[in-house]
């Protein structure tokens, strides 16, 4: 480990990982710390992905691909299932991640590009100099050393600790915390191509409870629900206990995952003088899906791409970073946050019985483009009272 | 004042980021409460397992 870094990258995740491997593409000396003994472990993820949007950052590859996914199934409160289909019948849509060796490869490929990789190193206090982050001390097995860097990345997820060092509100309200348990079952009898969405509040209050498979007969079964909702004898745990034992009595656990995804409004800035904020640790996950690890992947890249203009210009303050945040906030991305935000915030409103009407409107749908806008979009079209009952919901769509 | 059972504790971390005071803190497999905790329970609310208990300090 050396003393002085361009950028020094704290969190090992797919964020962190891209961010470290782009800057040492670009030549940058980086350095990217993870607390943890190994990188991916443990996971804290449904695992799910995009076809297209992971091929931006990684040539998908069998050994870190788990299942690929033609279809999802939507399921109301009372049972009524609806089936989404992409318009290319049987076409993949997405893929189930084993996170364990993708995140693990991500690192790999980062430490290949030339960037230093440590585990079991924590970050316990920025370094800050005149008011501008400037390093980082690092403890690693009882040693602890100061580590400067022009630019702190802070990839840190959604226990994140470093912004809030650095002056930053990373609180997430109450409300907007989906309290996660899942368990990696196995021998159970599922459809190994389909992902399948329970919705409800007695399944899974504000939230939604998932199959995702991982194989043949195996698969994520997970759920999140609203930390509002959640309490003594009614946590995440006792919903998903209730449901597999009702579905998979015999099923066998093999790991069980549990974590918090937050579904609040990202940052209100994603930077600060010498710091950048990326991922989880920016609250830039999917407010609708929950879905985070594209979003780290894209502000990793990003971040660097415009600490490279920083570093050039030997500037690298926040007005210098500035244009990160700008630019992640104009993405496709930053406009798909702010839009299913919104959508979010309608949806957790809605009873049981408005779900059961909106699901029962279509029982399979065809969709030209498989994603959740797509979905909004048709369930609007056959269902326009909708875009009535929230006018926020009009604006968000365009 | 905050009590952590680590036997149920799944080191998630789901707790730290909702804590208003900024005094939780997942240090690779463990969590430390710091001297900002006020007790107000909003972490022990949320957590998936049910690992974190306000309890009375006079009754430990």
């Amino acid at each position: 480990m050396k003393q002085n870094y361009d950028l020094l990258v704290i969190g090992g995740g797919p964020g962190g990982a891209v961010a470290a491997r782009t800057a040492a593409e670009k030549g940058f000396s980086v350095c990217m710390v993870e607390k943890r003994p190994a990188i991916g472990v443990p996971i804290r993820c449904a695992e799910g992905i995009g076809k297209d949007v992971l091929s931006e950052f990684i040539t998908p590859d069998s050994k870190f691909i788990s299942a690929e996914i033609k279809r999802a199934r939507l399921v109301a409160p009372d049972s009524t299932s609806m089936m989404l289909e992409s318009e290319m019948a049987g076409s993949k849509v997405g893929y189930i991640l084993d996170r364990k060796v993708f995140d693990r490869e991500l690192a790999w490929q980062a430490a290949d590009a030339g960037a230093d990789v440590f585990v079991k190193t924590r970050a316990s206090a920025p370094i800050i100099v005149g008011g501008e982050v400037k390093g980082a001390t690092l403890e690693h097995c009882g040693t602890r050393r100061e580590v400067h860097a022009d630019i702190v990345i802070a990839a840190d997820g959604v226990e994140s600790k470093f912004s809030r060092w650095c002056g930053m509100n990373t609180t997430v309200p109450v409300r907007e915390i989906m309290s996660s348990v899942q368990y990696l079952m196995t021998d159970i009898d599922i459809d190994p191509h389909t992902t399948v969405f329970f919705l409800g509040n007695e399944v899974a209050p504000q939230g939604y409870l998932w199959i995702f498979p991982k194989g043949e007969r195996s698969a994520n079964v997970g759920i999140g629900i609203s930390g509002k909702k959640s309490g003594a004898g009614h946590r995440a745990r006792d919903y998903l206990d209730r449901f597999v034992s009702a579905t998979f009595p015999e099923g066998k656990t093999i790991e069980c995952v549990v974590g918090g995804v937050s579904v609040c409004k990202p940052l209100e800035c994603t930077v600060a003088d010498g710091l950048m904020v990326i991922g989880d640790a920016a609250r830039v996950v999917d407010p609708l899906t929950g879905g985070g690890i594209y979003n780290a992947m894209f502000t990793g890249k990003l971040a660097v791409e415009v600490a490279e203009k920083a570093i050039e210009a030997g500037n690298f303050s926040k007005s210098a970073l500035m244009d990160y945040d700008t630019r992640w906030r104009e993405s496709f991305m930053g406009k798909a946050i702010a839009r299913n935000y919104q959508i979010k915030e309608y949806f957790v409103t809605l009873s049981d019985e408005k779900l059961n009407a909106l699901i029962q409107s279509a029982s399979k749908m065809n969709l030209s483009e498989f994603s959740t806008l797509a979905l909004i979009k048709e369930l609007i079209r056959r269902n326009p009272k909708l875009l009535t009952e929230l006018a926020a919901l009009r604006a968000s769509l365009g | 004042m905050l009590q952590v059972h680590r036997d149920i504790c799944g080191y998630c971390g789901c707790c730290v980021s909702v804590c208003p005071e900024g005094a939780l803190e997942l240090i690779d497999a463990y969590l430390v409460v710091g001297e900002e905790c006020t007790g107000c329970g909003i972490c022990a609310k949320v957590c998936p397992l049910g690992a974190l208990e306000v309890v009375d300090e006079a009754e430990l």
